[in-house]
């Protein structure tokens, strides 16, 4: 049993701090709000030079680092900064895809901080993964894509999707789902802002791509896009950790110094009762975090496993440590401007993504039994 | 044991109904059905339409031109009110001020602002937090200083729920330190108007602009605005709380959003079937139902033993908590229903006249936008916490 980081990721841990630490503020996040795309591009660029992209890959796809813990050390980092970035998007999902099927040219191009975006989820889709309704037809010499995709993070910003579509079967059948590189200029986008950060957008599809956009074999993805999700969802939970973290100092600093009936309100059983909840709830958060990432590489059974005890876990502490947070500071902590609100609605939008905590409770259950 | 209205009870039900089905305009109930925001004119609007059938002043008596209505027809009346998505009354002049004034105010206050209340001549807005007076509200310091037949205000007030609208703003000040802090405090009526008023809006998380900071630098207000006694301001003060926290178990809003919740989770898909028949959401909307059918009751009881006489004590504390709770469990459940459409944040979209499309089913962004927004409910009318030691210290005796 050892649960101390390595050499190197403390390192990266610590280099990551210090940088996000003099670059990422609030007016920052919501300057990079009002632009166009959601994208803060220097931040982008400053993390693409410490090598953030590379770190999220396996040497085998032409990254330096893809572990779980690499992972997990990276996105708490982001997570206990607030920041926002495509960083799941890109390296992750697209960078992940695109190296376990031999792409290492753009796996390459993404190293070097070039964003693409994965676009899977439909308006009727939800969290299922297998339901995929849009559809890639063979013409003469290549491929023409049909149907929408919904709520693709950081899309506007890329200028690439990898997006899936169906080739073969059923509207929820595993086998006939394809992927496709598809030019973002080659899409209809309507981009917006979401809850937390960033933007997302809905795309629709009625273009043509040459064969060699098809990524990996014909009809077999949907393996690959289920090892990508889980990977994006240890990811996204160890984002919450970091956000949870965030969350928790906040509060205690403001128990502190805010004083009603001549005390710190700290003072008062009532919320110092609350207050020990939430650590003992975010140090569970840390272990499932643990779990998960120390399970990434596993077969798929106990993986998916892991993925799901883990989202299910981190949806219902994230709940709790957002809501506890933002009534612990009374009335502050219901404005945009104070710190707490950005944190808190990113942390309340990790239980919007990759399943919720009751998808995957339903899934854990039968994932356990069999 | 009767669970039963009276058949008076239920004529005038019938009333109210056959009022609600001629008279509120369809443009304003569809507005609040799809969660969109009201601008001043749409309140306005419905509170003329109340006040012309004379059920505007829903708490106040017959002699000031309200209903006289008791706590049976008043909860009637709310019922129907929310069930056919009418605008809510807005308190600040109805329920919070006007009964302070039938009170403790002057004969000259009472002509001058009551009817003017009721004919939308005056928008009023509740200036009693601080930014170091919260829960603990008797902290209290913006001051007001005597000179001559005026006072010279000095301070701020924030939190003020839709301030940018108001012309009128009653105010806890501070006209002496001696004595303990509730000692000192009068309650005045300030024109958002006078110079030296400065109103700066407060965005809320879901980028609402609902709340202000109001600052007051050397503001003259005519000593005749001040109500009842100087420095016996937070006995008028206690009075209104109690009225604010009428209505407080927000019953019909949680039915109504448990409708709007069914509905949504309902044609959610999940699996290939409407995510209402997953067992793992239909517990838990069964479950916060189970809750609101027994809190509509405890609701009554509590509106029963007020119409016998009984004034509502630390009971209101009581719903309070469970009102706002079972809302807020309704609204987190409705986020939840929408899915990965709850992330869009496209808040122009639920303002009037505003072109920008929403994003996914016509729900999702109402569902984010409440969620968040009803956050303030455990909040404001004093948190939840002080309610609880409210309960326990004045029911329990602890
Ligand atoms: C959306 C919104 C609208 C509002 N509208 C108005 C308005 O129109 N006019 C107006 O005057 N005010 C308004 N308020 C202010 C509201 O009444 C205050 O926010 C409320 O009284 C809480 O005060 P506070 O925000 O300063 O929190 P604080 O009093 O600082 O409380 C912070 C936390 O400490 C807890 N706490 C405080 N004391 C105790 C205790 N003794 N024991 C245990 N816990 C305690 C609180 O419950 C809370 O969780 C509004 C607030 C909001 C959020």
């Amino acid at each position: 049993m050892d649960f101390k980081l390595t050499e190197e990721r403390q390192m990266l841990q610590d280099g990551l701090r210090r940088y996000l630490a003099a670059n990422v503020t609030p007016e920052g996040i919501r300057q990079t709000d009002e632009n166009g795309t959601g994208l803060d591009t220097a931040l982008w660029q400053g993390l693409t030079d410490m090598g953030l992209p590379g770190a999220m890959l396996p040497e085998e796809h032409g990254g330096f680092g893809g572990g779980g813990f690499d992972i997990m050390v990276v996105f708490e980092e982001l997570g206990r900064a607030g920041a926002v970035t495509p960083l799941i998007e890109t390296a992750v999902l697209a960078g992940g895809l695109l190296g376990e099927a031999g792409r290492t040219e753009e796996v390459g191009d993404i190293i070097d901080g070039r964003l693409v975006a994965f676009a899977h989820g439909e308006p009727a889709s939800r969290y299922d993964l297998n339901r995929v309704q849009t559809r890639a037809e063979r013409t003469g010499d290549g491929w023409h894509l049909t149907g929408r995709k919904a709520v693709v993070h950081h899309a506007s910003a890329a200028d690439t999707l990898v997006v899936s579509a169906r080739t073969s079967g059923d509207a929820d059948a595993e086998a006939g789902i394809s992927l496709f590189l598809v030019p973002a200029d080659a899409v209809q986008l309507r981009d917006y802002p979401v809850y937390g950060g960033g933007h997302a957008a809905e795309v629709a599809l009625d273009c043509s791509v040459p064969a060699a956009a098809l990524v990996a074999e014909e009809g077999k993805a949907f393996p690959m896009i289920e090892r990508a999700n889980a990977r994006a969802a240890a990811a996204q939970c160890a984002e919450a950790l970091g956000l949870m973290e965030t969350i928790k100092s906040l509060t205690v600093d403001y128990l502190r110094q805010r004083r009603q009936f001549g005390q710190p309100i700290g003072k008062f059983q009532a919320l110092q009762h609350r207050m020990a909840d939430m650590l003992i709830e975010i140090e569970q958060a840390r272990s499932a975090v643990i779990n998960l990432c120390g399970h990434l590489a596993s077969g798929a059974g106990e993986r998916e496993l892991h993925v799901s005890a883990t989202k299910n876990l981190i949806g219902r502490v994230g709940k709790l440590v957002a809501e506890e947070a933002i009534q612990m500071h009374g009335g502050i902590g219901m404005t945009q401007e104070y710190a707490l609100g950005h944190f808190a609605k990113r942390l309340t939008m990790v239980d919007h993504r990759f399943g919720d905590t009751d998808f995957h409770l339903e899934r854990f259950i039968r994932l356990s039994a069999a | 044991m009767d669970l039963n209205f009276t058949d008076e009870q239920t004529g005038f039900r019938d009333e109210v109904r056959a009022f609600l089905d001629r008279e509120l305009p369809p443009r304003l109930s569809e507005k609040v059905s799809r969660g969109k925001r009201l601008t001043k004119a749409d309140y306005e609007e419905w509170h003329a339409i109340l006040n012309a059938r004379g059920w505007l002043g829903v708490t106040w008596p017959k002699e000031h031109g309200g209903t006289g209505w008791d706590a049976v027809r008043r909860h009637i009346f709310e019922e129907e009110t929310t069930r056919a998505h009418a605008p809510r009354i807005l308190p600040f002049g109805l329920a919070m001020l006007g009964p302070v004034l039938m009170k403790f105010g002057s004969d000259a206050q009472k002509s001058h602002y009551l009817p003017r209340i009721l004919n939308g001549d005056d928008w009023w807005c509740q200036g009693y937090s601080e930014p170091g007076a919260g829960s603990d509200l008797a902290n209290v310091q913006t001051t007001a200083e005597r000179s001559g037949d005026h006072y010279i205000v000095n301070g701020q007030k924030t939190w003020t729920t839709l301030g940018q609208y108001a012309n009128k703003i009653f105010c806890l000040v501070r006209t002496s330190r001696e004595g303990k802090p509730q000692q000192g405090i009068s309650f005045l009526l300030i024109d958002m108007d006078s110079p030296g008023i400065e109103v700066r809006p407060i965005v809320l998380i879901d980028g609402e602009p609902e709340v202000n900071e109001v600052w007051f630098t050397n503001v003259k207000v005519p000593v005749s605005n001040l109500v009842g006694e100087e420095n016996r301001g937070w006995t008028y003060a206690k009075y209104l709380l109690t009225h604010e926290r009428t209505n407080i178990a927000g019953v019909g809003y949680a039915q109504a959003g448990l409708t709007t919740l069914k509905r949504i989770a309902g044609e959610q898909m999940q699996g290939g079937a409407p995510l209402m028949s997953n067992p793992f959401f239909a517990a838990k909307v069964a479950q916060v139902e189970i809750d609101l059918m027994a809190m509509a009751t405890t609701n009554l009881r509590t509106i029963a033993a007020a119409s016998n006489g009984q004034a509502p004590g630390a009971e209101s504390s009581m719903l309070k908590i469970k009102g706002t709770v079972i809302r807020q469990q309704i609204n987190a459940l409705a986020r939840q229903a929408v899915g990965p459409y709850a992330a869009p944040f496209v808040s122009e979209a639920l303002e009037d006249g505003s072109n920008v499309e929403p994003v996914g089913p016509d729900y999702a962004l109402p569902a984010s936008q409440a969620y968040f927004n009803n956050r303030k409910l455990s909040i404001y009318g004093g948190s939840n916490e002080v309610q609880r030691q409210i309960i326990s210290k004045a029911i329990l005796e602890l």
